[in-house]
């Protein structure tokens, strides 16, 4: 319980200061991020840069700030769609049961067939770089994770006698899934949003590296590890400063992740 | 068996035809005239007319839908836009890389993620168990592209030791070829194994915890014995279902690391078919994902059939 | 001969040592029979499993627990798993759960054999479907799995695995207690029958009273970890003395359809114990004296802990 207490605290302030160098970067960064400096470029760390510069000149620092930015707000509103449609979805599914239950789980089947991030690739491609298609794309496949996971812890609180007791009552499906069922289920979703959110991160910067995600000139994690990989030759460490920011991102959130299950269910807690 | 195979291959014919109803609508749905992508911005509306007659995209929908279907039950992937040529034929050369590529990276996986997920539950709490743990909780936060970047970076600059990119081809012979995906098959393969060395000792954990792996010691049997002939089989069913899961991922994977590693594989196709807008790759690619996927998860609930014997129940 | 003398158990909980069992004392010879009996918590589970050494980890064992003039407790874990099985058998109280559900029931069965001697499968096999055969379930495929049998056919299952090997002893931890009443007879005679046929001594562990005075010569009760009346189980039965025993009998579903009465209270967390007599809170007869701990001493035929046992006239 101590070491697990332990990856709660580590979880969230690393999640935290991701958050707060996001913030950060919207008012200030160290040099304006899109600001191209070619006599300075590929320099390495130094007091002035203390990550160093890329192929442009641009400072690293401010671009890893401002990548947060985008990264999370990217993978924020992805989340927000995702846990947004799909948890409607399978709650409503878990209330009605039948066929509604038996056709919610079979599309949600169907829509995990497709590799997620190839659709987003295909998806984004298609319709459009972009930060907007990206979130879009990823938050469609968030849909069927949040209904699942819903609909599943869902359906065994209305399992419960306090549902029945509710039903008798005169309560109808909504009003037992607002008071009784979704209270039940948070810790659940809370838990799978941290998860999704660390996946959302990963996704996007996948997207932006292979240059469907954030644009250009706007920074993005993705494209500086693109970017990087052209000088990986000349100017390594450019590869591993995004990098870097990415796993410390999706570690911070995963630690969150675990740390909140095992203080918010305490039936998960064994066998760990 | 035979009731619950029927059954089984039953529901895996109707996913997959649901799964080519939606990649088909789905593109249709989206912007992008493949004619005028070929022709350029100064075609004439009548040349357009004349090329879209010509790659049957003027035809109704559903008669496009049924002749792409009809042609796929016998094996027929259609003519690419862009190539002229079958689609089966660029398929299978990409499929002869990205295929051995998957099938590496899964082995790698599973090879590393089991007996270190084991061990890790049977010392539970111990200083392995704390080290693996700890180490598979940064690997699982590792996406996989960087760790691509970082191995070229550690194996193929600082250390002359592997190609950094690229893929000679099976003619240069096997282990030539086998030499070009091992950096592109540990970036895939290290942070599923994280992930699939955490589920298999959670499994394990609890396996131990059951009356049956008592039952087994108050026989006799030493503590391996018990570990390795009661606990580990029980402990296999989440770990398959999640094998089979991760094939996907992995599939997806494959996409941005086939991009990382210019290897030329289906993630390349797909890249290149989209942007070219070369519909019928698109959607033969995504089915045929799609429809590997389907299949995995197929073999992935026979195989827990196999294991699992309240699972063959028909019904089950 | 199988020797208990004066076990104890402590497991760590919440950082420190408690005592969950202490100064349990038996003998149990090779045709003879004991049984341990007492409520949830009072220790004799724990008492198997520190026979059979499968105390779960972090538990501290003390006493001696002597196996023809050797200490079981003292044996490295090699020796001990030659022990758990072949001299020692055990039945365990979850015929659901105790059945590993991948592996047909043969297999199961067999398993000891092929532990403890140099068989090949096919004698293992064959001596298991004996096995199958003895126990009553003759009829059933070596085939089948756990899950296609019944509670009652799975704990024949069980006791057949644990007598593959002949056992001299065998430990029955509860074995009817998930059962159905009618099958519980039956498995209670099949256990009966079984010792009888094999010689082999049976420690017999239930909450049933019932149980205890149809099974076995000798009888322990038990209570918050420490014994409180032993003797023959006639004797016991015949003239009880410790307050505890007599709640435990008015406790049980009697078969003349007298209303059960139920021991108000619960047994005390190991944790917090009483000083003295650990049953002394849910005593009526409790008194000053109860506040330091009672000796076992003699009363009539049998033994008893208590300053103000109740002697019937």
């Amino acid at each position: 319980m101590r070491l697990r207490s332990r990856s709660l605290v580590v979880g969230a302030v690393i999640s935290a200061t991701m958050v707060s160098v996001a913030g950060v970067s919207l008012a200030w960064t160290p040099y304006p991020p899109t600001a191209i400096d070619i006599v300075h470029k590929l320099a390495a760390p130094s007091p002035t840069h203390p990550f160093g510069t890329d192929h442009l000149g641009r400072d690293v620092l401010s671009m890893i700030m401002a990548g947060a930015s985008s990264s999370l707000s990217v993978a924020l509103i992805a989340v927000v769609v995702g846990a947004g449609l799909g948890v409607p979805l399978g709650a409503f599914a878990a209330a009605r049961g039948g066929w509604i239950d038996d056709l919610t789980m079979r599309g949600c089947d169907l829509a995990f067939a497709f590799p997620a991030l190839l659709t987003a690739v295909m998806i984004t491609a298609l319709a459009g770089p972009g930060a907007g298609n990206a979130m879009l794309a990823i938050g469609i496949f968030n849909i069927p994770v949040f209904a699942r996971i819903t609909r599943s812890a869902a359906r065994q609180v209305w399992g419960r006698d306090f549902v029945l007791a509710a039903r008798t009552a005169g309560r109808g499906d909504i009003g037992i899934t607002v008071v009784h069922v979704l209270p039940n289920i948070a810790p659940v979703l809370v838990v799978q949003i941290t998860i999704q959110f660390a996946l959302a991160i990963v996704a996007d910067a996948g997207l932006s590296y292979v240059g469907l995600g954030t644009q250009p000139p706007f920074p993005s994690w993705g494209r500086m590890l693109n970017d990087a990989q052209t000088f990986i030759w000349r100017a390594p460490l450019l590869a591993v400063f995004p990098g870097v920011a990415i796993t410390l991102a999706v570690l911070g959130l995963n630690l969150l992740g675990d740390g909140l299950q095992d203080v918010l269910d305490p039936r998960l807690r064994r066998g760990r | 068996m035979l009731g619950y195979l029927l059954r089984r291959l039953t529901i895996l014919l109707a996913t997959l035809l649901a799964a080519s109803l939606v990649v088909f609508v789905v593109l249709q749905a989206l912007p992008g005239d493949p004619a005028a992508l070929i022709l350029g911005t100064g075609a004439r509306e009548d040349t357009l007319a004349a090329l879209r007659h010509q790659l049957g995209l003027d035809a109704p929908l559903w008669w496009r839908y049924a002749t792409w279907i009809g042609g796929l039950s016998v094996g027929d992937l259609g003519t690419s836009f862009t190539y002229h040529v079958p689609v089966a034929e660029l398929v299978r050369q990409r499929v002869l890389v990205s295929l051995p590529l998957a099938a590496f990276a899964i082995a790698l996986s599973t090879l590393i993620a089991i007996p270190v997920g084991v061990a890790a539950a049977a010392r539970r709490g111990g200083a392995v168990d704390t080290g693996v743990m700890g180490v598979a909780q940064i690997g699982v936060a590792l996406p996989n592209f960087w760790l691509g970047l970082l191995l070229i970076l550690l194996f193929a600059i600082r250390l002359p030791w592997l190609p950094a990119s690229g893929f000679p081809g099976w003619d240069a012979g096997a282990w030539a070829g086998f030499r070009a995906l091992i950096l592109p098959a540990v970036a895939l393969a290290l942070p599923q194994a994280a992930i699939l060395a955490r589920v298999t000792r959670a499994a394990v954990i609890d396996t131990l915890g059951e009356d049956f792996v008592r039952t087994a010691r108050a026989k006799g049997l030493t503590r391996r014995a018990a570990l390795w002939r009661h606990a580990v089989p029980n402990a296999l069913i989440p770990v398959v279902t999640l094998i089979g899961l991760q094939f996907s991922f992995l599939l997806a994977g494959t996409v941005i690391i086939e991009n990382v590693f210019t290897l030329p594989g289906l993630g390349r196709l797909v890249f290149q078919a989209i942007a070219q807008r070369d519909l019928i790759v698109v959607q033969d690619l995504v089915v045929l994902l799609a429809g590997s996927v389907i299949i995995v998860n197929f073999i992935v609930d026979l195989v827990a059939a196999w294991i699992d014997p309240r699972l063959r129940r028909v019904g089950a | 001969m199988l020797e208990v003398k004066d076990l104890g158990v402590a497991l760590t909980m919440g950082g420190q040592s408690v005592p969950v069992l202490s100064g349990v004392s038996f003998v149990l010879d090779r045709g003879h029979s004991v049984g341990l009996v007492g409520e949830s918590g009072s220790g004799k589970s724990m008492t198997a499993l520190a026979i059979m050494g499968l105390l779960p980890p972090g538990a501290r064992v003390s006493g001696r627990i002597v196996l023809d003039g050797r200490d079981l407790l003292a044996l490295p874990e090699r020796e001990m798993c030659a022990v758990r099985g072949r001299r020692i058998g055990m039945v365990f109280q979850e015929p659901m759960t105790a059945l590993n559900p991948l592996q047909p029931i043969g297999a199961q069965v067999a398993e000891p054999l092929r532990v403890h001697f140099s068989v090949t499968r096919g004698q293992a096999n064959a001596r298991a479907k004996r096995l199958l055969e003895r126990v009553g379930l003759g009829k059933i495929s070596p085939h089948r799995y756990p899950h296609q049998l019944s509670g009652g056919q799975r704990q024949r299952v069980v006791i057949a695995a644990a007598l593959a090997c002949e056992p001299d002893f065998l430990v029955a931890d509860e074995p009817t207690t998930a059962l159905d009443v009618t099958v519980q007879a039956q498995i209670l005679a099949l256990l009966a029958e079984l010792a009888a046929e094999t010689g082999m001594g049976l420690l017999l562990i239930t909450h049933d009273l019932g149980v205890v005075s149809q099974t076995v010569a000798d009888v322990l009760v038990m209570y918050a970890g420490r014994v409180v009346e032993r003797g023959p189980t006639a004797g016991v039965f015949g003239a009880m003395a410790h307050p505890y025993t007599h709640a435990l009998f008015a406790a049980r579903p009697s078969e003349s359809g007298g209303r059960p009465v139920a021991i108000a209270g619960q047994v005390p967390d190991p944790l917090y114990r009483p000083p003295g007599c650990a049953f002394a809170p849910r005593c009526a007869r409790v008194r000053d004296v109860c506040a330091t701990m009672p000796p076992l001493i003699g009363v009539g035929a049998h033994a008893c802990a208590c300053f103000n046992p109740r002697i019937a006239a």
